[in-house]
């Protein structure tokens, strides 16, 4: 196990970076494992909302400035897709990243990909910058269908109207008396990322909200 | 409840993702060694409570969680507006020159 975490040096001879996902034998959870939700049955009637973990994914938290040429062409070398510019997410092959403030995006990919992405973020990058692997502190819940957006109108204070926000739109706002980074991703379905400690909370918030509409439980 | 546009997000968001954090543009001494306990004393723990424009920092909590600087009237809640750490207002009481009404 020791060998294996073992922490590599960076070229740069700075930092320290390390697969936090280094073999498929080492047993990980979700945030929402415990909600078991690979168990729930459909709900009676017919659904009109449907919630799901986009579970263990990975999440780099990118930092830098966006005023950098340097650092706009390197993001774009590494990840293939542009700096998406405020509020907007951009999608490229098996990531995502979006907008979280003037200086921070957040990537997603799958977990396994997670530190090779890190790696190349890094051979790509020079100067001021950060690349930080959040992925054990947060998750995704994709929330679909027609009622998707009442269930997000009842949570949050934000305006989900179609002229305010787009398809490709990110926010992060007051969720659930809590906060959610909510990605539009078409036109009834919505990402929400959530912190792993209010996931449980989150979830339930859901679960309650979305059962006026009738809740199925998708398991990815 | 205020709406409040966030310079960084660029768009007006709910109060509910603000938090006040207090009067704006307070500096620093250069050199605290310097000071006397009066003036460090001033820094460290006097505001100000005007009736009337305010210059204060909010922070945006639950969104893009940058500081930005609001003018707003304590009398009628209005927000005059909205403006980056950094930068100046460009709406200024004219009885409120810190400096003059200090020295006066």
């Amino acid at each position: 196990m020791s060998e294996v975490l073992e922490p590599t040096k960076n070229k740069d001879a700075l930092i320290a970076v390390m697969d936090q996902c280094p073999a498929e034998a080492v047993p990980t959870e979700s945030p929402l494992y415990h909600r078991k939700l690979g168990t729930r049955g459909a709900g009676t009637g017919a659904a009109t909302v449907s919630a799901g973990e986009l579970n263990l994914l990975g999440h780099l938290v990118i930092r830098g400035n966006a005023e950098e040429a340097a650092f706009c062409s390197g993001i774009e070398a590494a990840l293939g897709v542009q700096l998406p510019e405020t509020l907007k997410s951009v999608e490229g092959d098996d990531v995502s990243m979006s907008w979280i403030a003037p200086d921070e995006w957040l990537v997603l990919c799958p977990l396994a990909k997670a530190f090779a992405v890190e790696e190349t973020l890094r051979e790509n990058l020079n100067g001021h910058y950060s690349v930080v692997n959040v992925s054990g502190g947060q998750t995704v819940v994709r929330l679909s269908g027609s009622n998707a957006v009442n269930v997000l109108k009842k949570s949050s204070p934000y305006d989900f109207h179609d002229s305010h926000f787009p398809v490709g739109k990110v926010v992060t706002t007051a969720f659930a008396k809590t906060q959610a980074v909510i990605c539009r991703k078409s036109a009834d379905t919505w990402d929400l990322v959530i912190r792993r400690s209010f996931a449980d909370y989150a979830w339930r918030w859901l679960e309650d909200a979305a059962s006026e509409y009738g809740l199925q439980v998708t398991v990815e | 409840m205020f709406y409040i546009y966030c310079p960084y997000c660029k768009e007006h968001r709910e109060e509910e993702e603000f938090h006040a954090k207090g009067q704006a543009h307070i500096a620093r001494p250069a050199d605290p060694d310097a000071c006397t306990d009066e003036e460090w004393g001033e820094y460290l723990y006097f505001r100000k409570n005007p009736r009337g424009l305010h210059h204060e920092m909010w922070v945006h909590a639950t969104g893009c969680r940058k500081f930005f600087n609001v003018t707003r009237d304590t009398q009628t809640y209005e927000i005059k507006e909205v403006y980056k750490m950094g930068e100046r207002p460009s709406i200024v009481a004219q009885d409120q020159n810190p400096t003059a009404a200090k020295q006066a």
